[in-house]
């Protein structure tokens, strides 16, 4: 059985960062160069910790595989960031940050975490302006917000429909000036296939340089994992086609407890699936349900075009459903609602899978000029995509798979359970329990990386002892040698399917058995059904090209067959967890619709251990307590 | 429909290339350009050949890693489009579209359609940036920034570093690229105290990168998908204008203490 202590400082809530922070041992300016630290990813969380980390003086090295750090998939966040800033003197504070999270995961996330990030993003948001980031304003040339789901006070901070974009050049643009200063050592093109244990510490890495296929070790101190989170495990979804597990896999089978990996984000506003060639899916921001308004007809099969259904004869089933809430109720409700009304045979559009956003009303209210100032980009994204004219006509929408809560379990201090292993943002389990809210991923992968990693990982490094370890050592041969053995059977199979081929049955499975609603009969044939294309991937793959240059099937041939094992635990997380909560929605739970959560037996975060090949994972438990607020039924009425 | 391709193949960087032809059937108007690339792919791996490399990523337009040369036009017809967002309706049954990488010398080629975009890294990392080092900015809201000014600095901001302006640039220029960041930063109030010394330090490392020198064609912001506009430029000129007329030697700052 793993340690599971999350270390979690004692004394107040409001108080434990603070004391935290003075108790973490500190390194000397002069001794910080003399420690080297990696970090794999360069979205929000990677691109802040490893600038932040090389202001402090560390010897930063950083990893991406794509070109540029610029284009991690953090750059395609739209709507917003969050901050208890209480610019807009509506009775926001930290504690109802704070709150509003905690409710918003279904009370599956750990208090003292949750609170110190509501500490932290006031900070973030003085940061980013610092940096030149052009957040909205207001002609007097104050910041201006806007509201997102789950919460009654508007903190959400923008900048238009590219928040993540603005954000991330930001981070970026700190982390080329430490590059230009010859602070970090920036890699690109550079994949990170396989972590590096030594007595017991995350020592370093092995990666593959995409272009030339040369496989490299680089060894460190500490190794921070930013590397995003595994959504596309359903093939279909609004992540980047790059985004992908494999760095958090290769960690966990190390062993790094990987940490409720059944809590899926479905979003509720996303373009419909239009054709098998489907690659992905676009999101359509949860900022737009600030304007538009959610509904279907209330007849069965109704076929008539949206302007010819009289007002009295449609459903706005959110407003109905949560009074209070109404079209800003959370991601996961609002998924669950959308479900109901297509399963109920009300859906529209093609194959009857999809629900109107429609703005007909703000348009009225506010007239066409405003609606295009505020969502504009995100009208023209939905035109080129479906031929349709949202100004003209409701815009269809239906969830899609968009982000993961479940991650690598990490203690306070973001490490994981292979010591000197930290890992920050989506990759990790931390701050959104079962289920995130809207403008919160963003809070959270700034920070750790701005202003909670560069921290933790000096503690971590003024408190140990590291042996004198470079890359001649035994070790880093072995990952090598096993590196380059996948690579060999993957190439040598000459199978007849392709990686995609593998990936879209993987995610059919998902989607069918793992997604939106899930039973155990369905959740036990999943597992069956994975586990046979498992075996038949290593044996029918076709890989073509070689080892020696850029080969895009060979990338996609190791993620996927991560995917394949990861997809596999999730089934069984979401099989072990006999309740329902947040994102995870179990048949058998539910009282009139809504999810039914088990406290008495499930009040605990899920770490699964890595037991070896064909044995069955080892189930961990972290008890989550609650000492500042009271667990209640989540409601949104 | 049926689409015919001409693409371009090279194997390696130092190795020739050649366009090949290639044609697809059963292309649906909903399909995305590249949708239509994943299926010719997927028809290459069962025919045993090797599939076209081709950059891509979030295919929403915003990652910037798409980069295609459609019919001579960077990005394709679509204006204020990137690659990933033109669809097939833009094409008809029977049409045949030529499909090549950037073309610019700063942007090496590495396969195919993949193109080395590293120099705009090295043109950020020189100067593209304001220093604010993480823990000591003051209140965001102590820092007033009208509406005009803001919209105007994210206009610029909003470029996606995809280099469809050099490519598309009679020159090679990288102007549009170094003047949208410099007009971004050079236009707000934190990025006063470093304006001059940006805009020096962005414009000789894209001197010293190879790119071109801007004759104010004007292409780029035809083939910029969003939409940038050439005035940027000018604001790089001038910054960097004032920038070598006041250039002076840094001081030293060790000893003070």
């Amino acid at each position: 059985m793993l340690d599971l202590n999350s270390k979690t400082p004692s004394g107040p809530l409001e108080q434990k960062w603070d004391k935290h922070r003075f108790e973490m041992k500190l390194v000397n300016p002069a001794n910080k160069r003399k420690h080297s630290v990696i970090v794999v990813g360069a979205g929000l969380a990677g691109a802040s910790a490893a600038a932040t980390m090389a202001e402090l003086g560390y010897n930063v090295s950083c990893f991406v595989f794509h070109d540029s750090p610029r284009r991690a998939h953090s750059i395609a966040a739209q709507g917003g960031i969050n901050a208890a800033k209480n610019y807009q003197n509506d009775g926001d504070s930290i504690k109802r940050l704070f709150y509003d999270t905690i409710k918003g995961g279904d009370f599956r996330a750990r208090e003292a975490n949750v609170y110190r990030l509501a500490q932290v993003s006031v900070n973030i948001i003085d940061q980013c302006v610092a940096q030149g980031v052009p957040f909205a304003r207001d002609y007097g040339g104050l910041l201006a917000n806007r509201s997102f789901g789950g919460a009654q006070v508007s903190r959400t901070f923008y900048a238009r429909g590219q928040t993540g974009q603005q954000l991330l050049l930001g981070a970026y643009s700190a982390l080329e000036r430490q590059i230009g200063l010859k602070k970090v050592n920036m890699h690109t093109f550079e994949e990170m296939l396989e972590l590096v244990v030594i007595n017991g510490q995350a020592r370093g890495i092995i990666t593959r340089n995409l272009l030339t296929g040369k496989i490299t070790s680089h060894a460190a101190d500490a190794v921070v994992l930013a590397t995003g989170g595994y959504g596309n495990v359903f093939y279909l979804s609004t992540n980047a086609l790059y985004s992908n597990v494999t760095a958090s896999w290769r960690a966990h089978k190390k062993g790094a407890a990987f940490a409720n990996p059944c809590y899926t984000q479905i979003h509720p506003t996303c373009i419909p699936v239009h054709g098998d060639n489907q690659s992905k899916l676009t999101l359509m921001s949860e900022s737009l349900r600030n304007d538009g308004r959610i509904w279907v007809p209330k007849q069965k099969g109704d076929k008539r075009a949206p302007a010819q259904i009289p007002e009295s004869e449609r459903d706005y089933y959110l407003e109905r459903k949560y009074p209070s809430f109404g079209n800003l109720a959370p991601r996961d409700i609002a998924s669950r609602a959308a479900k109901e009304a297509c399963d109920d045979g009300r859906g529209v559009g093609p194959g009857g899978l999809g629900v109107y956003l429609d703005f007909a009303d703000s348009i009225k209210r506010l007239g066409k000029q405003t609606i295009s100032e505020r969502y504009g980009n995100l009208f023209d994204m939905y035109q080129r995509i479906t031929d349709e004219n949202p100004y003209e006509q409701p815009m269809r929408i239906y969830p899609a798979v968009h982000y993961t809560m479940g991650g690598l379990w990490v203690d306070y201090n973001l490490m994981s359970t292979i010591p000197g292993l930290h890992v920050a943002g989506e990759a990790n389990f931390s701050d959104h329990g079962a289920n995130r809210l809207g403008a919160s991923a963003l809070m959270q992968g700034l920070a750790d990386g701005y202003f909670v990693l560069p921290y933790t990982i000096g503690d971590y490094l003024a408190s140990n002892k590291f042996d004198k370890v470079d890359t001649s050592h035994a070790e880093f041969r072995a990952a090598e040698e096993a590196v380059k053995n996948r690579q060999s059977q993957f190439l040598g199979m000459k199978g007849k399917r392709t990686v995609d081929s593998f990936h879209r049955e993987l995610g059919k499975v998902m989607w069918e058995y793992c997604g939106m609603a899930r039973d155990r009969a369905g959740l036990t044939k999943a597992i069956g059904l994975i586990q046979n294309l498992k075996e038949e991937y290593w044996q029918n793959l076709n890989v073509p090209g070689s080892a020696e240059s850029l080969n895009q099937s060979l990338e996609k041939a190791g993620r996927v067959a991560d995917f394949i094992e990861l997809g596999e635990l999730m089934c069984r997380d979401a099989l072990h967890r006999e309740e329902s909560c947040g994102g995870h929605f179990r048949t058998e739970y539910q009282e009139e619709g809504e999810a039914k959560r088990n406290d008495d037996e499930f009040a605990y975060v899920a770490a699964w251990e890595y037991a070896g090949e064909g044995k069955d994972p080892i189930l961990n438990k972290e008890p989550l307590e609650y000492e500042n607020v009271k667990l209640s039924t989540r409601s949104y009425k | 429909m049926k689409i015919t391709l001409n693409v371009w193949r090279q194997p390696a960087s130092q190795a020739p290339g050649k366009l090949e032809t290639y044609v697809l059937d059963g292309v649906g108007p909903d399909m995305s350009f590249l949708e239509m690339f994943d299926m010719l792919n997927e028809k290459l791996t069962l025919e045993g050949k090797e599939p076209v490399a081709f950059s891509h990523d979030c295919r929403e337009g915003i990652c910037g890693s798409c980069a295609m040369m459609i019919n001579g036009q960077a990005h394709g017809p679509w204006k204020g489009a990137a690659t990933c967002q033109l669809h097939m309706r833009a094409f008809k049954d029977g049409d045949i579209i030529t499909v090549e990488p950037w073309r610019a010398s700063p942007f090496p080629i590495v396969k195919d359609l993949v193109v080395n975009r590293g120099a705009f890294d090295r043109i950020i990392a020189a100067g593209g940036y304001i220093s604010a080092s993480t823990g000591g900015a003051r209140d965001a809201n102590e820092i007033l920034i009208g509406k005009d000014v803001l919209d105007e600095s994210m206009d610029a901001a909003a470029c996606i570093g995809c280099g469809a302006c050099v490519a598309a640039c009679p020159n090679a220029s990288a102007s549009l690229f170094t003047g949208a960041k410099i007009t971004h930063l050079g236009l707000l109030p934190q990025g006063q105290p470093e304006r001059e010394k940006r805009a020096l330090a962005m414009v000789e490392q894209m001197d010293l990168e190879g790119f071109g020198h801007c004759t104010l064609a004007g292409e780029c912001q035809e083939a910029c998908p969003k939409e940038i506009s050439i005035d940027v430029i000018k604001r790089m000129n001038r910054d960097y204008l004032v920038a070598s007329a006041k250039r002076q030697e840094p001081r030293a700052t060790a000893g003070s203490g």
